[in-house]
């Protein structure tokens, strides 16, 4: 029996729906299988495994800095350096090799070497970002744009200007764009390289399946999904971008954690700018390097993250990378021009934090 | 009887102001203490040299009988005293049990190598501890954001019972409230008060005092200027001592 319509009774608010609140929770989750249908139709070849295994092993950078992001808005900071200390980290990882191969050292040992400073340079721009954050009470803004500058003149310094860094091992790329699998339809199966009877050239003959980066991506963000959701850390690192004043009072030494969540931050995007050398085989300086922070932070904010703090999820962030990726992919395979992408993202993102206004309880 | 927490002669001063002047004055287990006075009388400085924020210049505080250096807040407390301020101190993007275990969180093994928050006991133990206290408090997975202000109070009040509170200080726990609410809270202090905690509140609603205190404490000027039970006191009375317009009889 229908319930009978009171005078004074108002239909619920769409917003505050089962369906409201699903559509407003996951929106970005729609909007990207939304997209991938269009797609489908539009762009030739869009719709493919490989395709796909593409538009992931492309974004292992934005995926790593992404995870970076999550934590440090979270916190309700913002990290701007980590396009720059991605790129500090590559270009002083290759200046190393380049320059410990040129006395004959092996190549296992100089790759070894190389990697090991470039991701442990990072923790000082994320330590100096931290400090300054915690200690010195300098906004985030502030602080990392500062690191941005620095990062960014080091950067130029090591690469000689504009120059990328060249002459590194050639495994490099090769661990950096393999594949675990390798079918040759009908006559061979291998794993971790190419059959020695293809040649280079005809390399796309073969089904690769599984990239080596996807390891790197499932490694890391399983390891910082735990980190922030399972772990007194990841709480904490909630309750500093929830009420900070309660958090001090519940006995968190809020100044180290924020210390150690830009170093979290920086970490990443040296672990970033390491990948990038094994990903390009040369140590790479662009000028665009300071493009990455901000794609990372709109990725964050898709994925359901809030600049106040408080609020966010790593697999949101993951939600958020893919869209801007398969958005990328998807607009160039179907033939559309570049600048549409960027116009797509400004609109996405502003999106974003309307629907993240229309939905208060939601975190 | 030995008060269970008490100021001796507290001095506190920020530069040439005397904030707080040679205030004595004690709590016993089980006793709520109202402090009443005008704004700038001193009541805020007074409980927050008692919750550690502020150390004394001269004077001493003591805890059972014995004295106690507090150098922090987590000093107090570590010792149990609590103090819920008028802004709650809840990060509101978490939910209950999280709130109640906020800094203490209970962590479990998993899998052997990994500590991960034990979310089932916590929200087991904050059910019990709100159980006792008979608050209503639909889920606790619920976010502070969705709660009510009394709710808010409740639980903040929860996770300092939670943590064995032997004191309590309360800064204005129902100005923020609806009636219905304000009445709320005021049970929960009343039952609490049987529970063997002493309690000191802060509060400008005489009625409230009148509802709860054992005892009004009236500071004017940094002083602890009367002392009176409520069962031998009025409103009216309490009035003029507040104001100064009352001559003082200690």
């Amino acid at each position: 029996m229908p319930r009978p319509q009171m005078p004074h009774d108002t239909p619920t608010p769409f917003v505050q729906t089962r369906t409201g609140k699903l559509l407003g929770r996951h929106w970005a989750l729609f909007f990207l299988l939304g997209m991938m249908a269009i797609f489908a139709f539009t762009g030739p070849g869009f719709f493919e495994v490989v395709n796909f295994q593409n538009i992931i092993h492309l974004a292992t950078i934005s995926i790593l800095l992404a995870v970076a992001e999550t934590f440090v808005i979270i916190t309700g900071g913002i990290d701007l350096s980590v396009g720059f200390v991605m790129g500090l980290s590559s270009t002083l990882a290759a200046r190393i090799m380049v320059t410990l191969g040129s006395t004959g050292m092996g190549e296992p040992m100089l790759i070894v070497l190389g990697t090991l400073a470039g991701l442990l340079v990072a923790f000082i721009p994320g330590f100096i970002s931290g400090t300054l954050v915690a200690r010195f009470k300098v906004p985030p803004f502030i602080a990392t744009l500062g690191m941005w500058g620095i990062c960014n003149g080091i950067t130029l310094h090591l690469c000689d200007g504009f120059l990328p860094i060249a002459g590194l091992p050639s495994v490099l790329p090769r661990l950096g764009n393999g594949y675990l699998f390798y079918i040759h339809k009908g006559q061979s199966f291998t794993l971790f390289k190419k059959p020695d009877y293809i040649p280079d050239e005809r390399v796309r003959e073969l089904i690769r399946l599984v990239p080596f980066s996807f390891i790197l991506i499932a490694a890391v963000v399983l390891v910082f999904w735990y980190i922030l959701h399972k772990s007194k850390f990841g709480q904490h690192t909630y309750a500093i971008g929830g009420n900070i004043d309660a958090a001090i009072r519940a006995g968190i030494d809020v100044d180290r954690h924020l210390v150690k969540i830009y170093m979290l931050s920086a970490f990443l995007a040296g672990l970033a700018g390491v990948f990038n050398v094994f990903q390009t085989g040369i140590g790479n300086y662009t000028t665009f390097s300071s493009m990455y922070e901000l794609f990372a932070v709109a990725a964050v904010v898709i994925g359901g993250a809030s600049l106040l703090g408080g609020k966010g999820r790593i697999v949101g962030s993951m939600v958020g990378v893919l869209v801007l990726a398969v958005l990328k992919n998807g607009l160039a395979i179907s033939g559309v021009q570049p600048f549409v992408r960027y116009i797509a993202v400004g609109v996405l993102l502003t999106l974003a934090v309307i629907i993240d206004q229309l939905f208060p309880d939601l975190f | 009887m030995g008060y269970i927490i008490e100021t001796r002669g507290i001095t506190k001063r920020f530069g040439g102001l005397t904030a707080v002047d040679n205030v004595s004055m004690g709590v016993n287990a089980g006793e709520v203490v109202a402090i009443l006075g005008d704004n700038g009388a001193g009541k805020s400085t007074l409980i927050k040299m008692i919750s550690g924020v502020h150390k004394p210049d001269e004077g001493a505080i003591l805890l059972d009988g014995k004295p106690m250096k507090l150098e922090s807040p987590m000093d107090a407390l570590a010792n149990g005293i609590e103090t819920i301020y008028q802004d709650l101190a809840l990060a509101e993007n978490l939910n209950v049990s999280s709130n109640i275990f906020l800094g203490r969180e209970k962590t479990k093994r998993s899998l052997g190598m990994f500590n991960v928050l034990d979310h089932e006991y916590m929200q087991q133990e904050s059910r019990s501890v709100l159980d006792r206290l008979e608050i209503e408090i639909p889920s606790l997975k619920n976010t502070i954001r969705t709660l009510s202000g009394g709710q808010r109070q409740a639980v903040a009040i929860s996770r300092s019972i939670y943590w064995q509170a032997k004191v309590l200080i309360m800064d204005e726990p129902t100005a923020a409230l609806g009636i219905a609410e304000q009445k709320k809270v005021l049970d929960l202090v009343k039952s609490l008060k049987t529970q063997g905690i002493g309690i000191i509140i802060i509060s400008h609603q005489m009625y409230d005092v009148f509802e709860v205190a054992d005892r009004i404490i009236v500071m004017r000027r940094g002083q602890n200027v009367a002392t009176r039970l409520v069962s031998e006191t009025t409103p009216d009375e309490i009035v003029g001592l507040i104001v100064g317009s009352e001559t003082v009889k200690r």
